[in-house]
């Protein structure tokens, strides 16, 4: 707990001047004439554990895959490392919310390690050498034990923590989660936010996380942003809850602003 | 010849039946050899993407392919269908991409179309008959020059499957996680179309246009009911398509029928053996 406050003190906006830090600036998503979000600027600096909350249709997920690149908007993105220098774009991992993939497709976890990780064709690649390295990832999100289990009989949260692990290979400076909102039972849901702490404290690792859970958010995130369109307020999750915008929005859901205290 | 009269030499040696005895059957033989592991192999991934539907509208661009080549006279029936089945598949890739109405709609629209120009153009002038060969497909009428032609194919297409299958494969588990491992949807899924487009127009002669997306399907569908990790699905699947083609060959010339129906059907009852032995291999 003390840990927690030492470790990221700085106010969500504050400056990037010490350390590396993912600068967004006046993002905005259009398709055709309907505006998905627009004037978005963040600052998201390693080490800290960015919730991005907000209705449904708030444009969160959309926000994601503009960060990724995969849809075009306005705007940029600029990385800075912990040596103040300009890397260009950082490393980014990317956790998707929905699969639709097959679930009866005989894919192994392990397949899909190959398929990221080796140049090798997996259907004639030995698996021998990147064994090892398959499940020093997994051991990362604690899933060493599902390296040979069929991705379609993962459960919603083995599937999630596998495809966190994959993320995580190579090492990224900033990782986007995008928490899936059914499908993922409560413990793990708690695994899944306990991992995430893990490595923001451990690999010093920038989280950007969209999430559903304002519990969860209110005990683990050390910035919410509250998105509805645009940026409608950013804070410590004290302060984004005691918002009258937020109350608005969520209704009395978010009856959980002391949560951090309670998570000690 | 050289290569063609070895690989003669060689069945004679290895099969000693009466069927391998003929020229044709041998051709037919080795055409069977080079095409089905191809099936295959692609199938694998129609199954796994659900591009069941897209396949079959290849087979159905095959007809305007074939009677625009045809029509034209100057090159063979056989280039115009690659270039038209490559063209068509990556535009209906295309498309797919852009639009926002689902790809089962994208693909019933431009297939019902190919199939309608293409035996617009064929009936013009009374002619169809010349096309009926296609429809059907005759195995037996492969020549060497044809069996050249497989043999490029063959080369060509497991060279773009060794560089294409990894992408393929984290992109059919999600586009967005793709990209952000620098895998670009449209491209990789339009070097698959125009490859499935390759297979399609070079096997199209012989298996027909009736029955050549039951290649592409059957073989993946029967060896996921007992595969447990990629490289079983590849093997099963390559070993289906190469024992119906087989036994369908046989079976056809025994019985003196379709060599293309009697694949897909050997092809059929393979796919009900593994689903009966279905629960003694999934984990």
């Amino acid at each position: 707990m003390f840990r927690t406050i030492l470790h990221h003190g700085a106010a969500s906006s504050a400056d990037c001047k010490k350390l590396c830090c993912t600068k967004i600036e006046d993002f905005g998503v259009r398709a055709g004439n309907l505006t998905i979000f627009e004037h978005v600027n963040l600052h998201v600096h390693c080490g800290q554990l960015t919730a991005i909350i907000g209705p449904n249709g708030a444009g969160k997920s959309t926000f994601m895959r503009a960060i990724l690149g995969e849809v075009p908007h306005s705007g940029r993105l600029r990385y800075v490392d912990a040596k103040g220098k300009h890397t260009g774009h950082p490393i980014i991992g990317y956790v998707p919310q929905y699969l639709r993939f097959d679930v009866s497709a005989p894919t192994s976890v392990m397949d899909i390690f190959m398929a990221c990780l080796s140049r090798r064709p997996v259907w004639i690649a030995r698996e021998k050498k990147l064994r090892r390295r398959v499940c020093e990832d997994l051991a990362l999100v604690h899933a060493e034990d599902l390296i040979d289990r069929r991705l379609g009989a993962l459960s919603g949260g083995e599937l999630q923590r596998v495809l966190l692990a994959l993320a995580l290979d190579p090492m990224p400076d900033l990782l986007l989660l995008d928490e899936p909102v059914s499908g993922v039972d409560q413990n793990g849901l708690e695994l899944f936010y306990r991992i995430a702490q893990e490595l923001r404290e451990k690999e010093d690792m920038a989280i950007i996380l969209i999430s559903h859970d304002l519990n969860m958010v209110a005990r683990y995130a050390d910035q919410v942003v509250l998105m509805d369109k645009g940026v409608i307020c950013t804070g410590t999750p004290e302060e984004v809850f005691a918002d009258a915008r937020t109350k608005r929005i969520f209704g009395m859901l978010a009856g959980a602003p002391d949560g951090k205290e309670a998570d000690a | 010849m050289d290569v063609l009269s070895l690989c003669y030499s060689a069945i004679d040696a290895l099969l000693p039946f009466e069927w391998a005895g003929h020229v044709f059957m041998k051709n037919a033989f080795l055409a069977i050899l080079l095409v089905t592991p191809l099936f295959g192999l692609l199938s694998t991934m129609v199954v796994s993407n659900s591009m069941a539907f897209f396949s079959d509208s290849l087979g159905h661009g095959a007809f305007t392919g074939i009677a625009i080549g045809v029509l034209l006279g100057s090159f063979s029936p056989l280039l115009s269908l690659i270039v038209f089945s490559i063209v068509f598949a990556v535009f209906i890739t295309w498309i797919k991409n852009k639009s926002t109405a689902s790809a089962d709609t994208i693909i019933g629209v431009f297939s019902s179309i190919a199939v309608a120009l293409g035996l617009m153009l064929m009936t013009y002038g009374g002619g169809f008959n010349k096309y009926a060969a296609f429809l059907i497909g005759d195995i037996l009428s492969i020549t060497p020059n044809d069996l050249a032609g497989l043999a490029v194919a063959f080369v060509l297409v497991v060279a773009v499957w060794a560089v294409l299958f990894n992408r393929l494969l984290v992109l059919s588990i999600n586009a967005s996680f793709a990209e952000s491992r620098g895998i670009h949807a449209f491209w990789v899924e339009s070097l698959f179309a125009a490859t499935l487009a390759v297979v399609v127009s070079v096997s199209i002669q012989w298996v027909g246009i009736l029955l050549i997306n039951a290649l592409l399907v059957l073989p993946a569908a029967g060896a996921r009911n007992i595969a447990w990790n990629v490289k079983s699905y590849h093997l099963i699947s390559v070993c289906i398509s190469f024992v119906s083609g087989v036994t369908g060959l046989i079976f056809a010339y025994e019985t003196n029928l379709a060599a293309g129906a009697a694949i897909v059907m050997a092809a059929g009852i393979l796919f009900f053996v593994s689903l009966a032995l279905r629960p003694y291999f999934r984990k």
